[in-house]
């Protein structure tokens, strides 16, 4: 109880406190914005190979097997090894998260177009629709719903991994992990990684909640499941 | 259906198949060996065939869903076997077999598909998105705004022909556009499509692997045998009273004289008078009216002319009974424009082997006898028989 009550206070008295490394708000805003910006970037370049492999075999397996040992990376290591190349702060985490991000994204990308029913594309050909208007109007509309489903999959393990940031020197939520796990058996050391983990977890459903409701009003009424 | 006296081939040629030929990659057997076929303007050209000879391939290689490996396509006379295949897509109505709606885009929207990609206005798009579904019978209000997922299967075959028909092409072509639909929806569709088609006079190709069905939708039947070599183009009467050679007549298989009966139809038919009266009317007319006609049956009519019983001489004479309880119950009935094949199986279910033919309200047009269908066939034989000494005589 004690415990509790101790880590809702903190929550309570760090919740705003600007140029404070304790600011709930101000971590928690770095980390939001950061995983939006891996989000971003990381759909672009999934998407785009994914449409690009779709349908050449070889590309496909060894764009899949290429994306599949980048998340078996370890984390910390993999932030680490990009500190040489681009220095420390946000680069290394960022393009670390992008990494990790690819995979379901495009392995999602692919399954979705290659679930269109090939009837749906073969009168879309037939109608005289070019091929970007078979994709732009056809094919990715309908594999939406499963490209949709990467993306969020892709977001709640950008989310998780990002609390790592902090050791290569970049902000969020991470950081009160991190803090609090180096002054183990001082006041607030359990209070801080309690109120990091709290947080990422909220921030993924959160985030997990906005994507869904992004998902259902992007989706056509017609394939809504 | 149009089986009517003008040959399709006096009218000019919609699309030319010059030697067209398909070689798969790694194959040394072409899928079509060196096909020439000419369409005529406003026919309907159905290639038939057991599966595997080619007929879809044949129907893919003229909207260049497939590319041809060799000869020429023409289209009123313009080689468009080099021309950008989208573009020429977009000039030819195209109706698969899995009709391929686009499950994310309401019927209006696939309606208009090719409408909007040719750049039309928006007004224009929806009133014809509206005509469209008005002429394949889906009223536009209800139907507009839903999506496929809505549809059943027959509601979403006549999307796919109004689909299809959207920019207003001049052809159309089919594969096996009514192929996966139960039989009765699929009778009503093929009926449907027929009176579209007696409309709209557009050049269609349309293949299947049914005999019926191309006896029924054509007016011209191509029957393919292996790599698509036609083995007879004709119209349906012709081939069903004269085919080419064995194959044919295995393919049309037995038979062929009932199934000439399906290119007939009733309303072409010289009815018969018929003896009948009101059944209001008193015994004594129709004790006259039966002793004026060489007829052994008289109909009684109930008060809106529908024929309801059947009576004999001796039924007028035998109780006091209303006319409405005497005789037979009239159970064969068929509509103007059923075919003999229809009217046929009406009759053999009839005790007197008449069929009475009724219009939209069930009221009596006149009446058909077995008699009249064996006068009907005979007449077949007998200008089939002229026809093929003609086609000697041209050869010799």
């Amino acid at each position: 109880m004690d415990g509790i009550s101790s880590f809702f206070e903190f929550v309570k008295d760090n919740w705003n406190i600007p140029n404070s490394d304790d600011d709930i708000l101000g971590h928690g805003w770095t980390h939001l914005k950061l995983t939006l910006m891996v989000l971003l970037v990381v759909s672009a370049i999934s998407i785009s190979l994914g449409v690009y492999v779709q349908n050449k075999p070889k590309l496909k397996q060894a764009s899949i097997s290429t994306a599949s040992i980048f998340l078996t990376l370890p984390s910390l290591a993999l932030f680490g090894l990009f500190i040489p190349l681009v220095g420390t702060g946000f680069w290394p985490v960022f393009i670390a998260l992008c990494m990790y991000g690819i995979l379901p994204i495009l392995r999602n990308t692919i399954t979705g177009l290659d679930e269109v029913n090939p009837a749906v594309v073969e009168s879309a050909k037939g109608m005289g629709m070019t091929q970007l208007r078979q994709l732009t109007d056809v094919r990715i509309p309908l594999a939406w719903p499963v490209i949709m489903a990467g993306i969020r999959v892709s977001a709640q393990l950008v989310i998780g991994i990002a609390a790592i940031a902090p050791l290569v020197g970049y902000g969020g939520l991470g950081r009160f992990i991190q803090r609090g796990l180096t002054s183990l058996g001082l006041p607030n050391s359990l209070e801080r990684v309690w109120t990091g983990t709290v947080f990422v977890v909220l921030l993924a459903l959160v985030l997990d909640l906005i994507l869904g409701r992004f998902e259902y009003l992007t989706t056509s009424k017609g394939i809504r499941r | 259906m149009n089986h009517a006296t003008t040959d399709p081939t006096d009218r000019e040629v919609m699309i030319h198949l010059d030697q067209v030929e398909k070689v798969y990659p790694g194959t040394d057997i072409p899928a079509v060996d060196k096909l020439s076929l000419d369409v005529h303007k406003g026919e309907v050209l159905v290639l038939v065939g057991p599966s595997g000879c080619g007929k879809s391939t044949t129907l893919r290689l003229i909207n260049r869903m497939i590319e041809p490996t060799g000869g020429r396509i023409l289209f009123g006379g313009e080689d468009v076997t080099d021309v950008n295949p989208d573009e020429l897509r977009r000039r030819i109505g195209y109706v698969i077999q899995q009709i391929g709606l686009f499950p994310h885009r309401t019927i209006a929207q696939n309606i208009g598909t090719v409408p909007r990609m040719l750049g039309w206005e928006k007004n224009k798009i929806q009133s014809r998105v509206d005509e469209l579904l008005d002429m394949v019978g889906l009223e536009p209000k209800i139907f507009r705004d839903r999506y496929p997922k809505e549809l059943s299967g027959g509601q979403a075959q006549r999307v796919g022909v109004a689909r299809a028909l959207g920019a207003d092409p001049e052809v159309l072509l089919m594969d096996e556009p009514f192929g996966a639909i139960d039989p009765i929806t699929r009778d009503r569709l093929q009926n449907e499509f027929l009176r579209l088609q007696a409309e709209l006079q557009k050049t269609i190709v349309f293949v299947t692997h049914d005999i019926d069905e191309a006896i029924k939708m054509g007016d011209r039947i191509a029957i393919l045998g292996e790599r698509s070599a036609v083995a007879q183009i004709d119209t349906p009467e012709r081939i069903l009273a004269l085919p080419a050679n064995d194959f044919v007549d295995d393919f049309i298989g037995a038979g062929s004289t009932l199934k000439g009966l399906n290119l007939s139809r009733v309303r072409d038919l010289e009815l018969r008078a018929f003896p009948t009266i009101r059944h209001t009317d008193g015994r004594d007319v129709g004790l006259k009216a039966l002793t004026g006609s060489d007829q052994p049956w008289l109909l009684v009519l109930d008060d809106d002319d529908r024929p309801t019983r059947w009576v004999r001489r001796e039924d007028l004479n035998r109780t006091d009974a209303p006319l409405l309880e005497l005789g037979q119950h009239v159970r064969a009935k068929t509509e103007a424009n059923a075919t003999l094949h229809d009217a046929l199986e009406q009759m053999v279910t009839s005790s007197t082997g008449n069929c009475c033919v009724i219009d939209a309200h069930g009221k009596i047009i006149g009446v058909v006898g077995i008699d009249t269908l064996t006068e009907v066939i005979d007449r077949m034989q007998s200008e089939a028989k002229i026809h093929n000494a003609e086609v000697e005589a041209s050869h010799r």
